[in-house]
């Protein structure tokens, strides 16, 4: 099965998840930059994990003939400190000529804050004035709804093209505020939350398969590397056709991807 | 595209094994002593919302029903997770 994983932690992860990854099928896989599950204690901490992002995933992935991108930011979950957030932020740039950087990623909220909104806000005017894609993470369970409402708000006040943005993490109270207003939608297929592979097909067959995508997100919580092509054999079950499943894990990723020059397939 | 008995034949087992386990863990919330706090609420609370959807999918019924739906983004925050269920009670 030939497939993209668009969002998945790779620095959390194990090499025989590169291993099983390689052996299901992927052509490509894309790593957001997040939080650590700890609050780094500086931003040569960040430029420690934009150099691991940037020069040493892509080598390990490379044994497996797997083509590694990624994204960089600073995580929500962190940016609820502005002056930290700006140091971080500043940085940036340092990385984003390297050749596997797709955009500005995973930018977002958290806990929907004043100080995470103006994070928000400054990682989509540098995407803009560098003329890249962006990567949203919405905010976990209660906070979800209004992180969504506030993040798609704070895209439309800054003029960004929809087309440019996958809004990730999204469920079925989520779906139709990132589709309806232009954007893309990502699902995350999670164990214990986000979607089930039945509930993400679910939310394909209730909101179609256009601009749509599904990834595992593994990290270092409960998640599983192989999430994806477990959900596309529960599209087959559902009667879904070989084409559509194709569809939504590989030609839809390559499309959105494509839009970073620096997104290529071998 | 399956029909309902082959979305019966699908999913039905996998259903009612969750159903039983919401069952027995709100039987549990009961057995043990002590208070409950905004979290049990908020799932009494989502189980009415799955019962009586109104005109929207069930799904997000429970979702928006355990959702904060305040609009102005917060002064600050005191925790970085979430609970699971709003703190000022679910609608």
């Amino acid at each position: 099965m030939r497939y993209i994983e668009p969002h998945a932690h790779m620095v959390s992860r194990t090499t025989d998840d590169y291993q099983a990854i390689a052996q299901a099928g992927c052509q490509a896989l894309c790593e957001p930059a997040f939080w650590a599950g700890y609050d780094r204690g500086s931003v040569e901490g960040f430029r420690d994990y934009f150099r691991q992002l940037t020069h040493y995933e892509p080598a390990r992935a490379a044994k497996f003939g797997i083509p590694h991108f990624t994204w960089l930011c600073i995580n929500p979950k962190e940016a609820d400190d502005v002056v930290f957030g700006r140091e971080v932020l500043a940085m940036i740039p340092e990385f984003l000529d390297r050749p596997t950087v797709l955009g500005i990623g995973e930018i977002g909220l958290n806990k929907n804050t004043r100080n995470e909104h103006t994070i928000l806000e400054e990682h989509i005017a540098l995407a803009m004035e560098r003329d890249l894609p962006i990567l949203v993470h919405t905010p976990h369970l209660e906070d979800k709804l209004k992180g969504t409402r506030l993040i798609v708000d704070a895209m439309k006040n800054a003029g960004v093209n929809p087309d440019c943005v996958i809004i990730d993490h999204v469920e079925e109270h989520t779906a139709a505020i990132a589709l309806d207003a232009g954007f893309w939608a990502g699902m995350t297929l999670y164990p214990e939350s986000k979607c089930t592979p039945a509930r993400a097909i679910d939310i394909l067959e209730t909101f179609g398969t256009e601009r749509i995508w599904m990834n595992s997100a593994c990290d270092w919580g409960i998640s599983d590397p192989l999430a994806v092509v477990k959900c596309a054999l529960e599209m087959k079950k559902r009667q879904h056709s070989e084409d559509l499943v194709q569809k939504v894990i590989y030609d839809n990723p390559r499309t959105f991807l494509s839009q970073s020059p620096n997104f290529k397939l071998a | 595209m399956p029909n309902k008995i082959d979305i019966l034949d699908l999913y039905f087992m996998d259903a009612r094994y969750k159903l039983i386990d919401i069952a027995a863990f709100l039987d549990r919330v009961d057995r043990h002593d002590g208070e409950t706090d905004f979290r049990h609420a908020g799932f009494l609370n989502a189980l009415d919302a799955m019962l009586n959807p109104g005109d929207q999918p069930r799904a997000k019924a429970v979702l928006d029903s355990l959702s904060d739906h305040s609009t102005e983004p917060a002064e600050n925050a005191q925790i970085q997770f979430a609970f699971g269920a709003p703190q000022g009670g679910s609608r």
